[in-house]
């Protein structure tokens, strides 16, 4: 897949080397591949594995059981839209709705998350779009949020 | 002119950010100061200005107000229609009496001197002028119990990693707070991080723990981002490194981030995740306090616990002990949020009834319909009805009335919600949240859904409410950890207090 196959594992490596000296330091080499891969290729579960000794089982058992690692490349947008209980109360339910239903759609640019609580809720509902938490919110601004990213002209 | 403007995560999603950009725009003789939120947050974004000595307060302000506002802001006048004036003359009147958010929303978060002059590092200098016992003896004398949610003693609790022999021995601070309804940790590492690494650093002290983790989820970018700026600040000033303040002795802190698992919010879960595994539940014994993290003696307690911890040492344990009721010491950070005219965050000594916070506090639904239900302690806690509205805010007289206190979290719900959506979706959380240990939960849950499906569609009703009930048992007996074993509370709680709800759907809902 990658262009640059050697250099993804030197980077990989670089990465690893970084974190290996911290106690227990799987999950933060897996964000910080993430962080710049956007997912977990299969690779980068192999290679991980090689270089901290442990099986390829083991790291890919981790990044299977947590949420937020994914082993797909994601849309260009991220939002999370908050299900939990508080912002239920304060009519959530339509918002994730609406965000969920829009994100059937395949253009749509933006990848469309549960999430359970993001501390925002005396203001909800609430939700977090690319890293920014967003209250107060209705069908109507999860809709026009979801078109101006999918439409390219978001900020 | 000095203007505060918080910057805490809540207040800027609603726009304090834009807020603060008017102030500036509009006048730049104007010095912005950024602050954690006081936790008012029907007012957010508020903005204070200093008048002789008070902080007046101006909310809900919006960029447009700033224009008409200045001329307030600059003469301090109280006539203004946003003005809400001494802000913590309003904190006194409705009962709040801070001692863990004392700083919060007052200081810039992570600012060394102004921590310092607003009694910052006061408990941490007595703790390294005192013996590791007294400083547990200290914790112990408190009253202190573990405001993640279990009440556990914390006293006890760092007595045993004190008397352990293993070493090294670790400090684990729980900063996942998964619990919905709850927003006090995120309210603290935003508003007065400093507060926390001093906690960490003070139980480093009692229990001979030289590094810490602090485990915080990742839905917490803001906080994350406060908690990084306050390490720096806390090592450039040697409150954290190789000499704790000039003592000689050494501590330092790690932050690491979660990956989206509610679970890893129970102890051991956060721990195996921690250590990079699947955040699997482990069996105790044996306790964290006594084989933790990497099997050494680990304290694990909640961020409202260990930021709790150095106005104990610096004002003295009468000072926590001497308020609340019963068993329950010192004030609880209420989190008020849901349905209701004034969410927010009120600090009170336990004791206050559920229907004062609602009704007194919260100014009852923000819909203006009669509230009906109340999740207390996040999605494990049980539903109260309004006939409960008498139970105490505290640990035991809350289990009593068939609740649980947990984080402090206080959801309020209006006359039309569905109970028994309510109580589906509590099975639902379970199911996406468990870490897949034990049947009941794993796959009761998702069964427990099938049947609460059955009985709003009228089949087989009476008996499938009676399987229901069976499951519910079934998972509260054979769960390992609280989240099968506490995940039936709600949906019991429905059963039993709303069973209206659970009647056939006349119309084609759910
Ligand atoms: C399912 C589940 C989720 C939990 N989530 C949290 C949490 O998010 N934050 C927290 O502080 N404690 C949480 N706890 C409680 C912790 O297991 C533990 O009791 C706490 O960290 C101890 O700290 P404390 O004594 O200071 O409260 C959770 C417990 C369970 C069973
Ligand atoms: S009750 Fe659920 S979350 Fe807890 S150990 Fe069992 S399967 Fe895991
Ligand atoms: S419940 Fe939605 S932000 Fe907390």
């Amino acid at each position: 897949m990658s262009k640059d196959e050697t250099g993804d594992a030197l980077e990989i490596e670089s990465i690893c080397a970084r974190h290996e000296q911290r106690e227990g330091p799987l999950l933060a080499i897996l964000h910080e591949v993430q962080e710049g891969h956007g997912y977990i290729s299969n690779e980068a579960v192999g290679r991980i594995a090689h270089y901290l000794n442990l099986t390829r089982a083991e790291v890919y058992g981790v990044v299977t059981f947590y949420p937020d690692l994914r082993e797909e490349p994601p849309r260009p947008h991220m939002l999370k839209v908050c299900r939990a209980e508080a912002c239920q109360a304060a009519g959530g339910r339509e918002v994730w709705a609406t965000a969920e239903a829009m994100a059937a759609d395949p253009d749509c640019q933006v990848e469309v998350e549960p999430v359970y609580c993001l501390g925002n809720c005396p203001c909800g509902p609430a939700v977090q779009m690319d890293e920014r938490t967003l209250g107060r919110f209705t069908p109507e601004k999860v809709s026009a949020l979801i078109a101006g990213a999918s439409g390219g002209s978001s900020s | 002119m000095n203007v505060c403007v918080p910057c805490d995560s809540t207040a800027v999603s609603i726009g304090a950010d834009e807020v603060a950009d008017a102030l500036t725009r509009n006048d730049p003789a104007i010095t912005v100061k950024r602050t954690g939120s006081r936790g008012l947050y029907w007012l957010e974004p508020m903005v204070e200005v200093e008048r002789d000595g008070q902080r007046i307060g101006y909310g809900p302000v919006t960029a447009g107000d700033i224009p008409g506002l200045l001329d307030a802001l600059r003469s301090g006048d109280t006539g203004h229609p946003l003005c809400v004036g001494d802000v913590e003359a309003l904190l006194e009147s409705q009962g709040q009496r801070r001692l863990t958010l004392r700083r919060t929303g007052v200081v810039a978060p992570g600012e060394w001197a102004d921590y310092v002059a607003n009694g910052g590092t006061e408990g941490l200098r007595k703790a390294l002028d005192m013996e590791p016992q007294s400083i547990v003896d200290a914790v112990k004398e408190s009253g202190l119990r573990g405001r993640g949610g279990a009440g556990f003693p914390t006293g006890i609790k760092w007595q045993t990693v004190h008397d352990a022999e293993a070493t090294p021995k670790y400090i684990v601070c729980n900063a996942d707070e998964g619990d919905s309804g709850t927003f006090a940790d995120r309210m603290l590492m935003e508003g007065d991080p400093l507060a926390l690494l001093e906690g960490m650093t003070i139980a480093g002290l009692a229990v001979g723990a030289e590094q810490g983790y602090i485990y915080l989820r990742s839905e917490y970018p803001d906080a994350h981002r406060m908690l990084e700026r306050a390490l720096e600040s806390a090592r450039t000033n040697g409150m954290l490194g190789d000499s704790v303040l000039g003592s000689g002795r050494a501590f330092d802190i790690e932050v690491r981030i979660g990956a989206g698992a509610y679970i890893c919010g129970e102890e051991t879960s956060l721990l195996e995740s921690l250590e990079g595994k699947r955040g699997m539940i482990r069996f105790k014994p044996p306790l964290p306090a006594i084989q933790g993290f990497l099997s050494r003696p680990t304290v694990v307690n909640n961020v409202i616990t260990l930021g709790t911890v150095p106005t104990i040492l610096a004002e003295g344990a009468e000072v926590h002990s001497s308020l609340g009721m019963n068993k329950s010491r010192g004030t609880l950070t209420i989190q008020l949020c849901g349905n209701v005219a004034r969410p927010g965050l009120y600090e009170i000594p336990f004791g206050v009834t559920l229907g004062h916070v609602i009704n007194d506090l919260g100014g009852g639904c923000a819909s203006g319909r009669p509230p009906r239900a109340v999740q207390v302690g996040g999605p494990l806690g049980a539903y109260m009805p309004v006939e409960r509205f008498d139970t105490p805010m505290a640990y035991e007289e809350f289990g009593e009335a068939g609740g649980m206190i947990g984080h402090g979290g206080v959801v309020v719900f209006d006359d039309t919600v569905d109970m028994a959506a309510q109580a589906r979706f509590a099975l639902e959380f379970c199911s996406i949240e468990s870490c897949g240990k034990c049947t009941p939960c794993r796959i009761g849950s998702v069964r427990g859904q099938e049947v609460i499906d059955r009985i709003t569609d009228d089949d087989d009703r009476e008996a499938n409410i009676a399987l229901l009930r069976e499951l519910c048992e079934t998972m509260i007996e054979g769960s390992l950890c609280a989240h099968g074993g506490m995940a039936p509370y709600p949906v019991l709680s429905a059963l039993n207090h709303f069973p209206d709800d659970f009647e056939p759907r006349t119309t084609a809902a759910v």
